[in-house]
């Protein structure tokens, strides 16, 4: 073999490995519940349904999976939008030249990632009890007469999942919206600041379009998260009151290995309509994020 | 000395670290309490921890240690699996790029809006058939290869000189030495930010091992303390313990190589 050829070769085998697991492990699995959307039955007695779009429809009347949906579409309405600018403020806050206990700030900010995601969601379970913590507060400073039942009450069930997410990956965020702003060079803020411009200018104007590659790549990953929201759901709510809280993934985790069992059919349709979701609001960020224009 | 304009931003940052810590001070205050006072709402140290930890090792039939051991084992497997084949990747794609490789990778990205869930069904079935359920293979399979990873070696790649490569290749050494010998000393930090990211999601999974780590001996430390917690009479201090116990090896591994991993970060967004 020749030496370009030897090189060659050298690269493809490098990428190789990496190339095959994702083909079995994330296209070969998506063509096969795409196909498996179309069958019905429990477990291994499945068959092709009559008519084909049978999961579908059953799809659109389910007032379950149409509760999940809203919910996880909730959670990322109010959820994701906070999360990323409040992320961005300290990543702008902690990057000032002049800020002392940076690494402090920081380390502390940053620390409710290192939680797992079933850990998190049991202290904020605990602490959002009825007999829990924050009601005790809230009696104490006189603000509530009777504890509230947080996680039985739908609204503020959703809430605490809402006020949990931010807790957990603001932190984590903000890692990557610091780490952009330090590939800026300092001497863009300093002609700033010699033309005069502000501190909410120099912002707007220059850290949000530098770093707008890092914010399409957070919105990505913060939406596909939140739409495979499941932790938090199964284990902060258990989904309750009466399902009021449900996530998509959890529901479809209920159907397959849960309280439904066995049902891939109609859970393969599910979690197809989820990759179409996760598609669609990925593509759209990237066209809005495309920077070639 | 603090600049007094700055005064504004130390109170803001003041209190978002407040609220990140809180939670996590009152995780470690509650595992050492009673059930009574941390229902009564306090926040200070008791003296409750070694009966809480009789209570956790008695509530679930000797798991406690095993499950320990398994996320260990889990963890530090599919991180060693991880960083080798998504470093090679990034590698190759990044150092031997041609068309052909480029147009593989934007195929591989694809992989990215496959959500966990949609192929959930699919993966079991896979791993039910190869014998694989109740394996540290089942729990490490799914995660091996992700495009993210990937995306982060090749964007560190960028830091690597080509000419390296030239003059190593005029000395002689080959093409996987060149990688081993010279790639890996040099991008430490890419590789402990990935190691942590990998270790960190390895040890938190929960939906998959629940898919297919059925058996109680299989059984991760997450999955332990959702058990513990999930009857319908909570032990608070209890549950605390045991979620500390899920957090300690996380925050260590973050603490560790919290440098390195800030370093990673910055090379992966440019």
């Amino acid at each position: 073999m020749t030496l370009a050829n030897k090189q060659l070769a050298a690269g493809w085998l490098f990428l190789t490995p990496a190339t095959i697991l994702i083909f079995i492990m994330s296209f070969y699995p998506i063509i096969q519940a795409f196909i498996t959307s179309f069958k019905t039955g429990k477990g291994v007695n499945i068959q092709f349904a009559n008519p084909l779009t049978y999961n579908y429809s059953r799809m659109l009347q389910d007032v379950i999976f149409k509760t999940s949906m809203k919910n996880t579409f909730l959670y990322l309405i109010v959820e994701v939008p906070i999360m990323l600018i409040l992320a961005i403020l300290l990543a702008q806050l902690l990057n000032n030249k002049d800020l002392k206990f940076k690494g402090l700030f920081r380390t502390a900010i940053f620390l409710p990632c290192a939680t797992s995601l079933v850990s998190y969601s049991l202290i904020f379970k605990s602490m959002f009890a009825t007999q829990g913590l924050i009601n005790t507060v809230l009696m104490n400073l006189g603000l509530i007469h009777e504890n509230i039942n947080f996680l039985g009450t739908a609204s503020t069930a959703r809430a605490v999942i809402i006020i949990a997410l931010i807790w957990r990956w603001t932190g984590y965020n903000m890692v990557f919206y610091l780490a952009g702003l330090q590939n800026i060079e300092y001497s863009v803020y300093e002609a700033a600041k010699i033309d005069g411009a502000n501190g909410w200018k120099t912002f707007w104007n220059i850290t949000v379009p530098l770093l707008k590659p890092t914010i399409v790549m957070t919105a990505i990953m913060s939406i596909n998260g939140t739409l495979q929201l499941f932790d938090e759901s199964v284990n902060l709510t258990s989904g309750g009151p009466a399902n009021q809280t449900i996530t998509m993934s959890h529901y479809i985790y209920n159907q397959a290995f849960g309280q439904g069992v066995g049902n891939f059919g109609y859970t393969s349709a599910m979690s197809f309509v989820v990759f179409i979701m996760v598609a669609i609001l990925a593509f759209i960020n990237l066209k809005v994020g495309d920077t070639r224009d | 000395m603090i600049q007094r304009r700055l005064i504004p931003t130390y109170i803001f940052l003041t209190i978002c670290s407040l609220i990140s810590v809180f939670p996590l001070y009152w995780m470690f205050a509650a595992a050492t309490n009673d059930t009574v006072s941390v229902a009564r709402g306090s926040i200070a140290f008791g003296n409750q921890l070694m009966v809480n930890f009789e209570h956790l090792k008695a509530a679930v039939q000797g798991t406690l240690w095993s499950s320990m051991g398994n996320s260990f084992l889990y963890s530090i497997v599919q991180t060693v699996f991880t960083l080798f084949v998504c470093s090679i990747a990034g590698y190759g794609f990044e150092l031997y790029h041609d068309k052909g490789k480029d147009r593989l990778f934007g195929i591989l990205l694809l992989a990215m809006m496959v959500p966990a869930v949609a192929t959930m069904v699919p993966l079991y079935g896979l791993v039910s058939k190869a014998k694989l359920l109740n394996t540290v293979w089942a729990f490490i399979l799914p995660g091996i290869s992700t495009p993210f990873m990937i995306m982060m070696f090749r964007q560190n790649s960028r830091n690597f000189p080509p000419d390296i490569m030239e003059a190593a290749r005029i000395d002689g050494l080959p093409e996987w030495k060149i990688f081993f010998k010279m790639y890996v000393p040099i991008q430490k930090s890419i590789y402990a930010a990935a190691a942590v990211i990998t270790f960190m999601n390895a040890w938190n999974a929960y939906m998959w091992p629940k898919v297919v780590m059925s058996d109680n001996r299989a059984q991760t430390m997450p999955m332990f303390i959702a058990n513990i917690s999930s009857g319908y009479t909570v032990d608070y201090g209890m549950t605390m313990l045991g979620v500390l116990f899920c957090s300690l090896p996380t925050m260590i591994v973050f603490f560790v190589l919290q440098k390195q991993f800030a370093e990673g970060i910055t090379g992966s967004v440019k």
